[in-house]
């Protein structure tokens, strides 16, 4: 049994026996061979990277839906496909992006593979379960390809009533069941992570020792239990009527459409919690790492992190704003998503502070975050305006709000979802992506980013409204701009699927801890073996100990 | 499983608690207590949902975190219902 | 990869520490079913909370059949007794008991669906059933009109009809535990599963002890 007493933790943690000359190390990915041990793998590691997979693969799909709809507003008329194909479009693209990319991408990737490991545990709570959730998002994966390929719908992923439930001849009925099956997937993960937290942390490994990311599974996967079943349940009433004919959002009988809004939404804003909890999560452990600093206020970031969860789930009729709620519920709703805003911007700030006099080096991780702390900020503020009653009589509905909101998913998450893929690939399969390229992607994706988004917030406050497949002739510059954005983002984005798969081949090996970060991730090979720690650790200090590294480096 | 093992007789007498209860509201649904019966209906449900979560689903010995777990749930529960009704319950203001 | 000695996941220090994550997995999952139905009680909330149902809705309600409510209670709160005393019997070692009662709580629960079954097709004859046997005129009189009267059908039949779904599941995995017990499966080591599907039966019937009041028991002041 080796042991390796790392400078950062005095007690040593113990790794797999060295293997005899000749030998490979047992890691992971060669323990066992086969599509079955794949498929039928219990290994958290090994499900990460199904994930991973299927993810990508709907990523690229929910992006092809993109490309097509920034094609089509090339021109004010539309000439490129018919008005309900471009409905299909807009639905498509939110619906995959949303439950089938979003929602699952850090938590069901990098939350499966890097939680029991930054906890010291040698698996989630449930192993089977966490089998079952893939499974289950695949089957709804399955199920929303079959029908986007097969006539697609166009009730736009937010599936308002009554259109949905009597007026839509697409096929709305097998696309609830998919986005309902996306959502048990994503319920049994936060399950898995909660019980996962809670029960098999390692001795000495207490709350405010756990890694910020592991704050941020926690309330990310508090916000999936208590807001998933909601929607859920809203949908299956959709379904219900629509399937029986009868049901309780017809206005004929008395119901009201804007019930459903309402079980909708509580869900779907704690949703973009969902969304973003996790991506601050990769955020707060890269920033120590690559400022060489100690992160600056621990606990506001935890805090926050839960305040978030709970402030964002008092917030949801601000989307409901225009469609008939009374004035003084939303008087009541836009105060409190003022509120919202605040834990965001202690995080923002606690970022900043950690930046401040440390030693910053810009590689793609560093690269991606800095660019989600500038983009996620721009996003979160014009949430402020959204929150604002009188502006969102004027702005809702328009390109300002999708603006808005893909500052923050695209901007904030996809990016911060880059940067995980970069920090931790080099522990997941063993091998360093191309530096250079990576950067290179990361600005393009930057660029591309600001050109495709920016304009759209002056779009949408000149008025041109979202989900129009034309629009007045005056929007058109804008629009090409928008559109030339997005091929770059595309490029971007292209980039690193390119080079990451290039490096499983012929990348540098990397060694156990490339970046020097604390963590006990890191403290064991890359990639690591199947049950992740030979003996349990025992934790003795905190998650970053960067500046005790510092000033150790500057005695010695 | 550290939890004591309840005897039989406790068991026996939570349900025929629940019995009682549930000839009580039905038999109090029968009298006319006007505005007050979803009050009074729901009062005995929750003394009755009580009942089994504590003793049935041994919450009363049982881990906190268990406690923990279905409070949140029913505090959320709670929010869904408060903020949403405050929709429904305000909207007459505007009429009136 | 879990028979009985085997029953310890690699991952776990050892079978206590096993057992409290599956019952705190089943605590989480049970609040997550609480805002499942929740989202139902609440829709059913904000409508009954609109001044002009109420009349509809306990109209409606009146002409369910409260006698198979009522029994369908009882039956179910009896299946949560011996469901405890599983539970008890499995901590206790003493598996005849653990099966007879596992058994005995799956037969209570094929009792509520079968007058479930005999409720539904009686609501049926009776045309309480919307989109399928209704007839809107029957319900215009004074207060109370069709529109309404069809929203409390509706939540009438998707919250029984999700209840159950819930207990239909329930009694299937009850016959799955009462064979698991009887070749031996469970020890006062190790009853996990006995003990958390136990939290989820009980579960089920709490969310009936809700349905009772508010589905069969606003209209029937002054009934008899």
């Amino acid at each position: 049994m080796s042991i390796i007493t790392s400078p950062f933790r005095p007690q040593g943690i113990a790794l797999a026996p060295a293997p005899g000359p000749g030998r490979r190390p047992v890691h992971y990915l060669n323990a066992a061979y086969g599509v079955r041990s794949w498929l039928l793998t219990t290994d958290h590691k090994r499900i990460a990277l199904l994930y991973l997979v299927s993810l990508t693969l709907m990523f690229i799909i929910g992006g092809l839906a993109a490309t097509l709809i920034r094609l089509d507003l090339l021109t004010p008329s539309n000439k490129m496909m018919h008005a309900d194909t471009y409905n299909k479009m807009f639905s498509a693209h939110g619906i995959i992006m949303i439950f089938f990319f979003l929602v699952a991408a850090i938590p069901a990737v990098f939350g499966n593979f890097f939680l029991p490991m930054m906890i010291g545990a040698r698996d989630l709570a449930f192993p089977r379960l966490n089998l079952a959730s893939w499974y289950v998002y695949v089957a709804g994966a399955v199920m929303i390809l079959w029908v986007i390929f097969g006539g697609g719908v166009d009730t736009g992923w937010t599936f308002y009533t009554p259109y949905s439930s009597k007026s839509s001849h697409t096929q709305v009925l097998p696309t609830l069941v998919a986005a309902v099956l996306a959502g048990f997937s994503s319920v049994f993960t936060a399950l898995n992570l909660i019980v996962t937290t809670h029960r098999l942390r390692a001795p000495g490994m207490t709350w405010f020792r756990l890694p910020l990311f592991v704050w941020s599974m926690y309330a990310t996967s508090f916000i999936v239990l208590l807001a998933t079943p909601v929607l859920a349940m809203a949908l299956i009433l959709v379904g219900v009527e629509r399937a029986c004919g009868v049901g309780i959002f017809d206005p004929a009988l008395g119901g009201d459409p804007v019930l459903f809004q309402h079980l909708f939404w509580f869900y779907s804003h704690p949703a973009v919690y969902i969304m973003v909890l996790p991506a601050m999560g990769v955020v707060s452990e890269i920033i120590p790492c690559f400022a060489r600093k100690n992160v600056f206020g621990y606990g506001f970031i935890a805090f926050s992190s839960i305040g978030i969860a709970v402030v964002g789930f008092l917030v949801w009729a601000h989307h409901m704003f225009v469609a008939g709620i009374s004035v003084y519920a939303a008087l009541i709703f836009s105060l409190l998503s003022y509120l919202v805003a605040v834990p965001s911007a202690i995080k923002v700030f606690n970022w900043t502070a950690t930046l401040y006099r440390g030693s910053v080096s810009l590689q793609t991780p560093m690269l991606c975050c800095l660019g989600f702390i500038g983009l996620f900020t721009m996003g979160g503020l014009t949430g402020l305006f959204l929150a604002a009653l009188a502006v969102d009589v004027h702005v809702h509905d328009t390109y300002f709000v999708i603006a808005h909101f893909h500052f923050i998913m695209v901007g904030g998450t996809v990016m911060a979802y880059m940067g995980a893929l970069h920090y931790w690939w080099p522990k997941m399969t063993g091998r360093m992506y191309p530096e250079g390229l990576g950067r290179i992607a990361a600005v393009i994706i930057f660029v591309g980013f600001i050109l495709t988004f920016l304009p759209q917030f002056v779009l949408g406050y000149l008025g041109m409204p979202r989900r129009y497949h034309f629009y007045a002739p005056e929007f058109q510059v804008l629009n090409v701009l928008s559109t030339a954005g997005a091929s770059i983002l595309a490029v971007g984005y292209a980039l690193p699927l390119t080079y990451l798969l290039w490096s499983l081949r012929w990348g540098e090996k990397a060694g156990p801890n490339p970046w020097n970060a604390t963590g006990l991730e890191w403290q064991t090979p890359s990639p690591p073996p199947p049950h992740n720690f030979a003996e349990t650790p025992v934790v003795t200090c905190g998650p970053y100990e960067y500046t005790l590294q510092e000033e150790a480096a500057s005695v010695g | 499983m550290a939890e004591r093992v309840s005897s039989p007789t406790t068991y026996y007498a939570v349900f025929g608690a629940l019995i009682a209860l549930t000839a009580l509201t039905v038999g109090v649904s029968l009298l006319n207590l006007g505005p007050w019966h979803t009050a009074v209906g729901l009062a005995i449900a929750t003394t009755k949902a009580l009942l089994v979560a504590l003793f049935f689903m041994h919450l009363l010995h049982g881990s906190r975190l268990a406690w923990v777990a279905l409070a949140v749930g029913v505090f959320w529960l709670g929010i869904l219902m408060v903020l949403t009704l405050a929709d429904y319950l305000t909207r007459p203001w505007l009429y009136n | 990869m879990s028979a009985n000695t085997g029953a310890l996941w690699e991952h776990y220090e050892n079978l206590e520490q096993q057992h409290e994550a599956n019952v705190l997995g089943m605590w989480v999952f049970l609040a997550t079913e609480l805002l499942i139905f929740g989202a139902l009680f609440t829709g059913y909330a904000a409508y009954r909370a609109q001044g002009d149902y109420s009349a509809s809705f306990e109209h409606a309600s009146s002409k369910l059949n409260l006698g198979i409510g009522a029994v369908n209670t009882v039956v179910l709160l009896t299946s949560s007794l011996t469901m405890a005393l599983a539970v008890r019997a499995a901590r206790l070692g003493r598996r005849r008991a653990l099966v007879v009662l596992l058994l005995l709580t799956a037969l209570f629960g094929t009792v509520f669906m079968g007058f479930k079954a005999v409720e539904y097709y009686e609501d049926y004859e009776k045309k309480l059933v919307p989109g399928l046997a209704f007839d809107p005129e029957e319900w215009r009189h004074g207060p109370v009109k069709p529109g309404p009267v069809q929203l409390f059908l509706m939540f009438y039949y998707v919250m029984t009809g999700l209840h159950a779904v819930h207990l239909t599941l329930g009694i299937a995995i009850m016959l799955t535990l009462a064979v698991m017990a009887g070749r031996g499966s469970f020890s006062p080591r190790w009853y996990a599963p006995v003990d958390i599907w136990g939290l989820y039966w009980h579960f089920v019937d709490v969310v009936w002890i809700f349905l009772l009041p508010l589905l069969y028991l606003i209209g029937t002041h002054g009934k008899f």
